[in-house]
């Protein structure tokens, strides 16, 4: 049972200095953990960043995976979150010659909107939970996207 | 204290207490090595090899229990170091290992003797530092010297550009280490203690499964007591031989791959493993569905990630050894002495069935008799320090180790070359014992060069080398697997270690016989200079008994009976 591989979101709080990332990268290349999407940004006010690290495995190896990340010297916290709110958020690139209204109104059903009109292409953003968002990619893919861009999840506990 | 980046580093140095720094110098750590010249408040050892002095920092450290210090170049003076920091990231233990580095405005540009030193140590360290700013000094070589001796201690690398090492900045030690991201457990939780006790109460064959942890903690003494307070057998890893004595009654012996027949069949019929400090490796465990199949496990250690890594503990308990074990010694009573005698009987019976022993059944000297008979001569009095491979691992079986921090030896990263240099920073350490390295022809080449330290700095390590021509492990496993395809490990072409040990002004004996090595060795001792024992050994033997990799602990290969 422990070793079914499940998908998991890993918050981990760290002294926002240089090195630090690949201190995280590291660990999970050396240990051979995946990282599906990792998202930082310093909290405000703060030394510290949030990493949000969205990864999978069998229950014994999540467990290891915070250990390890507990180990290293500049991370404060790590959060392996089981009730959580989780957003992305995607941009999309659309050739104007594409039913933008169509677009429009996809675009309103997963939190997004047009959020820039150029001469030759719009782009849309969708913010929502992941599973949304991976839903969202597959409904336009008959618009024919020019380019897809993912910003990886952020997470909060609930 | 107004004062440059180099003065920093010796005055850091002086506050630790530091008396022995192990090092070579460099283009870019120049300005360091320039204060070493002027100050005479430690004594600077030049090994002759960057890994050298990383090795013999950690020999140091391992009999002395304090922090090692190593200091070397940037470039390729950095990446010889790598296998110590290695070395001592896998045998957790506490060294400072500062290197120079190229300055901040050359950083980036490849310039001479440039390479990315914390990129490549990170993943080998406890932590590192690149230092970028002479005001942070201070502040971090205190913090180095501190993480690396607390908690699961280990290597901390601080690289010091050469512009940083000549800024003039505040220098003020006071300073209190104050990391709020590094706390370690040093207190075991007491509910949970006291549930292990319990378990220990309940438990019909329990066993002591001794760690090189407990050495780390300076809790040997602890754990003796509290083994013989409950009576309850030990067996010890390679890294935890000399935590109990040699003839303790409750020791059963090493464990692991080659372990004694009977330590792995306790470890295989025990209902309650009682693990201190000991982290379950692989080498340790065999196969890890069978091991210790039917036992619960208490799992005692400083390092959280180390607890239900590999084996899933019922009872983990975080904190250091030492602590915990004082707890459980309040509170477990004295255990009627009767309780364990039929599990202690079960245990003298595999003891008796298959003895750790070897046949003496060849002309040539059997290397572990070598192994017993330096034992025999000097005991207590050696300290001992080994290479990797066959003869390793005989010394961890025969030598009748007394006390903790007796023995050293590389045992995670396994790294040939390790004995000699390593014996170098013991003897430095421990000057009143003998230095004895156990080596093999295979690894006393990886650094035979330190016979001119040892010979400079008066350090007088006697080296013993078991020659059997071959690099004895892998022909051991290439006989027993590869159908005796011996590729590439037949060493028949030699040097003449006898003059390689004169030419650097050491003392060299080729002995053939068992007369002749007493007489050797005794010369040796008395000589008291730095010396070379090459012992001509049977080629062919084998390491006895031994665990296939990957089998099971109860699934030995043993030393065939004779007929008496």
């Amino acid at each position: 049972m422990t070793e079914i591989s499940e998908r998991r979101v890993i918050s981990v709080i760290v002294i926002n200095e240089s090195s630090v990332l690949s201190r995280i990268t590291d660990l999970f290349s050396a240990r051979g953990y995946n990282i599906t999407s990792l998202t930082v940004a310093p909290i405000p006010e703060t030394k510290y960043s949030r990493l949000t690290i969205v990864t999978s495995g069998s229950v014994r190896v999540i467990e290891q995976i915070t250990k390890q990340l507990h180990k290293l010297i500049p991370v404060l916290r790590v959060y392996e979150h089981a009730d959580l709110v989780e957003k992305e958020m995607a941009m999309i690139k659309f050739p104007v010659t594409e039913n933008i209204t169509e677009i429009s109104t996809l675009c309103e059903a997963y939190n997004g909107k047009i959020v820039n009109v150029g001469e030759n292409v719009i782009i849309v953003m969708v913010t929502d939970e992941p599973k949304r968002v991976e839903n969202f990619l597959k409904v336009i893919k008959r618009y024919n996207p020019k380019e897809i861009v993912r910003s990886g999840a952020v997470a909060l506990e609930r | 204290m107004q004062i440059s980046g180099a003065q920093m580093v010796i005055e850091a140095l002086i506050a630790e207490g530091v008396d022995t720094v192990f090092g070579y110098p460099g283009g870019a750590i120049m300005n360091v090595y320039d204060e070493i010249y002027k100050q005479d408040n430690f004594q600077h050892i030049l090994t002759r090899h960057e890994q050298a002095a990383v090795h013999a920092a950690e020999g140091y450290s391992k009999v002395s229990g304090k922090v090692g210090v190593a200091m070397i170049t940037s470039g390729p003076g950095f990446t010889n170091a790598v296998t110590g920091l290695a070395d001592a990231y896998m045998d957790s233990i506490p060294l400072v290992v500062i290197s120079g580095q190229v300055p901040m405005s050359l950083i980036g540009t490849d310039a001479f003797q440039e390479i990315d030193a914390v990129g490549i140590s990170r993943s080998c360290t406890k932590h590192n530092y690149l230092v970028t700013n002479a005001s942070d000094l201070p502040r971090v070589l205190k913090e180095a010297f501190h993480i690396a001796a607390t908690g699961r201690p280990g290597p901390v690398h601080v690289d010091i550009p050469k512009d940083v090492t000549a800024e003039i900045a505040e220098f003020d030690y006071s300073i209190k280490v104050d990391l709020e991201t590094y706390k370690p457990h040093v207190k075991g939780n007491p509910r949970q203690i006291k549930k292990a006790i319990e378990a220990i109460a309940n438990a019909k064959r329990p066993v002591f499964y001794l760690g090189g942890g407990i050495i780390n903690a300076n809790a040997a003494y602890e754990v003796r007591d509290l083994v013989h307070k409950t009576g309850i057998p030990a067996v010890e890893t390679f890294m935890a031989r000399g935590t109990l004595s040699h003839d303790d009654d409750l020791l059963i012996g090493m464990l692991g791959m080659h372990g004694s027949y009977a330590a792995n069949m306790a470890m295989s019929e025990t209902d309650l493993v009682i693990g201190l400090g000991a982290r379950f490796d692989d080498r340790v465990t065999g196969k890890l569905s069978e091991f210790a199949k039917n036992a619960g496990v208490i799992h005692v250690d400083i390092d959280p990630a180390s607890i239900s890594k590999l084996v899933h503990a019922n009872y983990p308990i975080v904190g250091d050894v030492k602590n915990v074990v004082n707890e459980i010694l309040d509170s477990v009573s004295k255990i009627n002495a009767d309780k364990y005698e039929g599990w202690r009987e079960t245990i003298e019976n595999f003891e008796e069935l298959h003895p750790l022993a070897y046949h003496e059944d060849t002309d040539r000297i059997k290397p572990q008799w070598v192994i017993e008979r330096v034992g025999q001569l000097l005991g207590d009095d050696a300290n001992i320090s080994t290479d990797v491979g066959q003869h390793q691992m005989w010394s961890g079986q025969f030598y009748p180790f007394s006390r903790p921090r007796q023995f050293i030896s590389s045992g995670g990263l396994g790294t040939m070359g390790f004995g000699f240099p390593a014996a170098i920073g013991v003897k430095a350490a421990m000057p009143e014992k003998t230095s004895i390295n156990f080596t093999g022809d295979g690894s006393i080449l990886m650094n035979c060069q330190e016979l001119m330290t040892a010979v400079e700095k008066k350090l007088p390590v006697i080296n013993i080398i078991l020659n059997n021509n071959y690099l004895g492990m892998v022909r051991q496993w290439q006989t027993l697997f590869y159908d005796k395809r011996h590729s590439e490990t037949d060493l028949s072409v030699q040097p003449d270690f006898v003059k390689l040990s004169e030419a650097f002004g050491g003392i060299g004996y080729r002995v053939k016989t068992k007369e002749e090595f007493d007489a050797a060795l005794k010369d040796a001792v008395e000589k008291n200079i730095v010396a070379f024992i090459e012992v001509i050994v049977e080629r062919l033997e084998n390491v006895l008994p031994m665990v296939p990799s990957g089998g099971s602990l109860f699934n030995m290969m043993l030393l065939e009976k004779k007929e008496k």
